[in-house]
């Protein structure tokens, strides 16, 4: 049978975290990091070939002209009832075979490139407060790539659900990594709380889902009887689907960091730079686009009106990352905010879909699964970049940095591809990525298509402005080189990933993405890639030319008097931008005051006070009454005489009373 | 003579033997040795009953046997074992097992401390195996007994006060139950005590069930953490010490549950169907307020103590939904909330008696210098927060999708609130692991801290072990139940059918 080693895709990053998380301390670094990185690569090498086998080699099935559905395997891991199991198996589409490519070429990239970086970071951070653990941070890597690959060959929504729930407890292992700092931790404790917040809907999505439609499977393809169910289900209970999907779609914008369940994400940061690259930027956070694009065919068909509310949430998750990006200080944050907008770029694309259909609204499927492949390139490349530099500098923050491209030019070099793919700029990844969604985005509705137009415009300012204050400007080193380390570029095994990436980035929009994934599943050209320019393209190159000149007059010299000059005449707007518009502050407000305040504290109290007061009172009850009784028991004959002589009398004239 | 007798008699014989044992290593020597016969025990069990099973025998109780007692009362010693009892039997063993290796080191008194130990698990073991009214009831007070010294004597903090709570809360469920089980047996005109003959013969009128389902269901429910009578339970489990814990929370607990299903809705069951809307509301609300209680708690012990009562009253929940998916997730929670409390209460314990405080504003960084006990306690938080791949996930999903089977708006608007309280839990383990393993190191103090010794790391590493067995592969678990659950089930919904 074909793809017979498939389920050593998730067999083998299991054992290396197994290997590594039990015997890992006793290893050397060297060998336990070597370990991690042969097995990646090894994983690396099948999902190349799985998808040359399943592209080329097998390629499309003659008679529906689409790429077939592969189940590999799907064996029964659990059993609720008759009809509804609980599968784990392994499914191959087009989408899951992109996300196989995706994750293992980003992971193998961070696996080789993080060997220099925690060492460099064991290197310079030799203080009390920072935990080394390269060997734990190469068993969450395996831990991370398993759950992550096992959550896109999914071939039910519980599979899903359950993979979900990994990568997300990775994620709260790998934001937590330094974990005797603060920040780390309650970044990861903040980052694990709110996606489960949001999971619990994605849960109560499935169980109204599999109650109704009685089943976990969502593929149409791999499961043709499930056409008719949906159908039934639709005609029968009209709530059901929308509803379901919707609460499917919380789970997913709490993954991937949709308004206003973001506020994670930037926090996130906390996490050592692979893992922002890898988590949270190219693999998990688009965990959700994933998941609306896999049960896809259900929007589009039975819930249309809530697939457009996803596309509204997105643009304005779009709009309001970019606005808080302009003006964050820390470099990783404003990529965060960055990740945050693009992610958003590909949820647009899906919700403006309106039919199956590969050029009448259904090209933003095919838009929003290309920008999420160049995206996970690009930005794990700026991601990547923005290690070095913190590495080399120490820091996060902008202001100790400028002027770098003297002393770091291949990082340098990467990080402007890197700019120059996410701002669109042909011929670069981003450009024609971006160019679909913003098509697909016009022929939804022309005031949706500007706005994205104008928010492409914004991602070419702020990516440029931090492009500029990094590597231009007033070097922080020159002020004071005295006593001031004296920046360096990074060692090969950190710059060798970079320059990989780079190179995707450069080429990655030339690849005929239509040909392989889409609306229907047959082919479809896309027209950039063959010059025909519309004039769609040329207003997104006009707003990112825009964008970037504007960074370039505002930030390229070595003093900036313009952004100086705006932050002081809005002083109230910069500071509401630096404080992402104050949203983390009102779910601050909620957990604490609101939760912790009016639920958890009363109810405590009242179980010790009310509740337990009650039993205690029942008992100082029992103690009191036999106080009281106890004096009766004196031992004394003559009171005892008097006591029966009285009892007696009454007890005589009681009876008298009643007989007479 | 039934095999399951083996379960009473080993513990009986361990008793002779610890009183026999002169040092500390006999009584340790005993303890390892019984220890592991009831475990080997209890696997044998497993594997028999999931053979004779495959091979056919679809009799509701394997292996059962039965002699009189005391003939004019029909009391009888009679055993058999169903799925149910089959993993509540294994549960209890691993439990012994590796609470023997937790208290390896416990001074004063060892000797003393494991006689009353065994004594407890002769009530565990002889509950589970019984199919006699009586003989179950007797086993249960056996059970309960030796919990008042074991708090009493070598618990800490207020020990005398949480021992004299729980012995008298638990004691008033026991009369509850003494009331419940005398008027099964009157009522059902039966001339046997044998609960399977009981349920058969099914002729108590629906209004004098309507009478004792309440005093059955809330005479176990006392035991299971049922709000609002769950209250002996945070101070019982601070004050006990660590294998204390790990057997009441572990094992102790689950005699509620069980009892509230074979005997409660089994014998009862018009009753159960028209009440169960009741103890539903009870339920739910122990789930979301035991979870949202543990928010604020201090103690490591009364947040785990919170933590129980919200994760015993997802057991009972999933009782009162009445679904055999349902129903199967509530007896997978029992053996995975075993399984998970005691994981935790060990850490604890091992953490109390290296840090000398429980107090998470006096504890932080641990996992710099207790690497392997942190390490456990963070698994044994992930599991308890349901991750998959532990066993907490596949009893609440179970219990999750069982419920939802059970279509009417009430029982969704319960489902949903209950699920609610994985987000709850999610909060206060985190803060508890954040605070207490992570950030710096609190006193300096702690630096000299020794890490796990090697029985602490064996009974720590085998329920992680079974914790993350189970969670990995849960079918062989859930087709066990879910063939025992389903007579029953069918028993209880059945007859609703035929009185319409």
């Amino acid at each position: 049978m074909e793809y017979s080693y498939a389920f050593l895709i998730l067999l083998l990053p299991f054992l290396s975290f197994l290997v590594l998380g039990l015997l890992g301390m006793k290893m050397k670094k060297q060998v336990a990091g070597l370990i991690g990185t042969i097995m990646l690569g090894s994983l690396f090498a099948m999902s190349v070939y799985t998808a040359y086998e399943y592209f080329f080699v097998i390629g499309r099935d003659a008679a529906t002209g689409m790429y077939p559905t592969v189940t590999v395997f799907n064996f029964t891991w659990l059993k609720f009832t008759e009809l509804l199991t609980f599968n784990i198996g392994f499914r191959l589409t087009p989408i899951s075979v992109m996300m196989l490519i995706v994750i293992t070429t980003v992971s193998f990239m961070v696996h080789i490139y993080s060997f220099g970086y925690m060492a460099e970071r064991d290197e310079h951070y030799k203080f009390e407060e920072y935990e080394h653990g390269f060997q734990r941070f190469y068993a969450y890597l395996s831990l991370f790539t398993m759950s992550m690959l096992g959550l896109v060959v999914a071939t039910n929504i519980f599979q899903m659900y359950m993979f979900w729930e990994l990568v997300g407890v990775c994620s709260y292992l790998l934001i937590g990594f330094y974990y005797p700092k603060h920040a780390a931790v309650h970044a990861s404790k903040k980052a694990f709380i709110v996606t489960r917040f949001a999971d619990l809907f994605f849960l109560i999505g499935i169980l109204f889902f599999s109650f109704y439609v009685g089943t976990f499977n969502y593929d149409l393809n791999a499961n043709p009887e499930l056409i008719g169910k949906l159908a039934s289900v639709a005609k029968e209970y009209a709530w059901v689907l929308p509803t379901a999907l919707f609460l499917m779609f919380i789970g997913g914008a709490g993954k991937s960091a949709m308004f206003p369940l973001h506020i994670w994400l930037p926090d996130a940061m906390e996490g050592p730079t692979p893992v922002s690259a890898l988590i949270h930027a190219a693999t998990m956070v688009v965990a959700g686009v994933y998941q609306v694009a896999s049960l896809f065919p259900i929007w589009v068909e039975y819930a249309p009106e809530q697939l457009h509310w996803v596309a509204y949430i997105a643009a304005f998750t779009a709009f309001y990352a970019a606005a808080v990006a302009c003006a964050q200080r820390d470099i990783k944050r404003g990529l965060a905010f960055s990740t945050i907008s693009q992610i958003a770029y590909m949820l647009v694309a899906l919700g403006v879909c309106y039919a199956l259909d590969n050029h009448e609204g259904g090209l933003g499927y095919m838009a929003s699964m290309f920008h999420l492949f160049t995206h996970a390139m690009f930005k794990a490349l700026l991601f990547l970049c923005s290690g070095a530099i913190i590495v080399i500098i120490g820091s996060n923050f902008k202001e100790y940095m400028g002027g770098l491209h003297k002393y770091m030019p291949i990082t340098n070099a990467c990080f402007l591809i890197g700019c120059i793919a996410i701002s669109g700029v042909w011929p670069f990844a981003g450009f024609f990525s971006k160019d679909e969604i913003v098509s697909a985005c016009f022929e939804f509705s022309p005031f949706l298509g500007w706005f994205m137009t104008l928010v492409s415009g914004m991602t070419a300012f702020y990516m440029f402005r931090l492009y500029y204050v990094i590597f231009w400007g007033q070097s922080y080193y020159e002020l004071d080189p005295e006593n001031r380390k004296r920046p360096a570029e990074v060692p090969f095994v950190m710059w060798g990933p970079l320059v990989f990436l780079a190179v995707i980035s450069i080429f990655a929009g030339w690849i005929p993405f239509g040909h392989f994934v889409s609306a229907t599943g047959q082919s479809m050209e896309i027209g950039l890639q063959h010059f025909e320019f519309s004039s769609v393209a040329w207003f997104s190159l006009l707003a990112a030319a825009i964008g970037i000149g504007l960074a370039t007059w505002m930030y390229l010299p070595k003093y900036n008097p313009v952004p100086d000059m705006l932050q002081k005449k809005m002083p109230r707007l910069h500071k509401a931008a630096l404080n992402r518009f104050y949203i983390d502050d009102a779910w601050q407000f909620f957990t604490h005051k609101i939760v912790f305040n009016c639920f958890s504290k009363p109810i405590a109290w009242f179980d010790r006070h009310v509740i337990d007061g009650t039993f205690n009172f029942m008992a100082w009850g029992a103690q009191e009454a036999g106080e009281t009784i106890r004096p009766w028991q004196s031992g004394d004959v003559r009171s005892y005489a008097s006591w029966f002589l009285t009892g007696t009398i009454a007890l005589t004239l009681i009876l008298l009373c009643i007989f007479s | 003579m039934s095999i399951l007798t083996l379960f009473v008699v080993i513990p009986v014989l361990m008793l002779v033997g610890l009183w026999l044992s002169k040092n500390d290593n006999q009584v340790r020597g005993v303890m390892v040795v019984g220890a592991t016969a009831l475990l080997g025990l209890s696997i044998w069990l497993t594997v028999t009953f999931i053979q004779m099973r495959n091979a056919g025998n679809t009799d509701l109780m394997l292996f059962t046997y039965s002699v009189p007692w005391f003939a004019p009362l029909n009391i009888a010693y009679s055993v058999g074992v169903d799925g149910i009892s089959v993993v509540m039997i294994l549960l209890s063993a691993v439990i012994v097992f590796t609470g023997t290796f937790a208290s390896w080191q416990l001074e004063p008194m060892k000797k003393e401390y494991f006689l009353w130990f065994v004594l407890l698990s002769i009530g565990v073991f002889g509950f589970f195996i019984s199919t006699d009214l009586f003989t179950m009831f007797m086993f249960y007070e056996v059970a309960l007994i030796p919990m008042y010294l074991l708090i009493g004597v070598w618990g800490t903090g207020p020990k005398e006060y949480a021992a004299m709570k729980l012995t008298l809360m638990l004691m008033g469920g026991s009369a509850l139950l003494v009331i419940g089980i005398l008027g099964i047996y009157y009522f059902s005109g039966a001339t046997t005590m044998n609960i399977n003959e009981i349920a058969a013969l099914h002729n108590i009128p629906v209004s004098v069930q309507k009478v004792f389902f309440p005093f059955i269901f809330i005479g176990f429910g006392v035991l299971g953490a049922l709000f609002p009578f769950h209250t002996w339970s945070p101070d019982g489990h601070a004050s006990a010490p660590t294998a204390v814990s790990m057997l009441h929370a572990g094992v102790l607990m689950k005699l509620g549950g069980y009892g509230c299903f074979r005997i409660a809705m089994y014998l009862l069951p018009e009753a159960a169907q028209e009440l169960s809307w009741i103890f539903l509301i009870l339920t739910t609300c122990s789930v979301v307020y035991g979870a949202l209680s543990a928010c604020v708690q201090t103690d490591l012990k009364y947040i785990n103590a919170y933590s129980s009562v919200s994760h015993c009253g997802m057991v009972l929940f999933a009782l009162c939904m009445m679904t055999q998916t349902a129903i199967t997730g509530a007896v997978l929670q029992m053996l995975s909330h075993g399984l998970m409390t005691a994981l935790f209460f060990a850490c604890i314990g091992m953490i109390y008696h290296r840090a000398g405080t429980r107090d998470v504003r006096y504890l932080g960084g641990l996992m710099k210098v207790l690497p392997f006990l942190s390490v456990s306690y963070v698994v044994a938080g992930l599991a308890n927060l349901g991750l998959p791949g532990f066993s907490g996930f596949v009893a609440e999903m179970t219990i999750f999708v069982g419920s939802f089977q059970n279509g009417d708006m009430f029982h969704r608007v319960c489902t949903i609130i209950a699920c609610s309280s994985i987000v709850v839990t999610a909060v206060y383990i985190l803060r508890v692991v954040g605070k207490i393993l992570f950030q710096k190191v609190a006193n300096p103090k702690f630096f000299e801290l020794h890490d796990a010794t090697w029985d602490e790391r064996f009974a720590i590493g085998g329920l992680i072990f079974c914790v993350a067995g189970l969670g990995m592969f849960p079918l062989w678990a859930n087709n066990i139940i879910s063939d025992s659950v389903g007579p029953i089930i069918n028993h209880i919904l059945g007859t609703t059918v035929a009185a319409l």
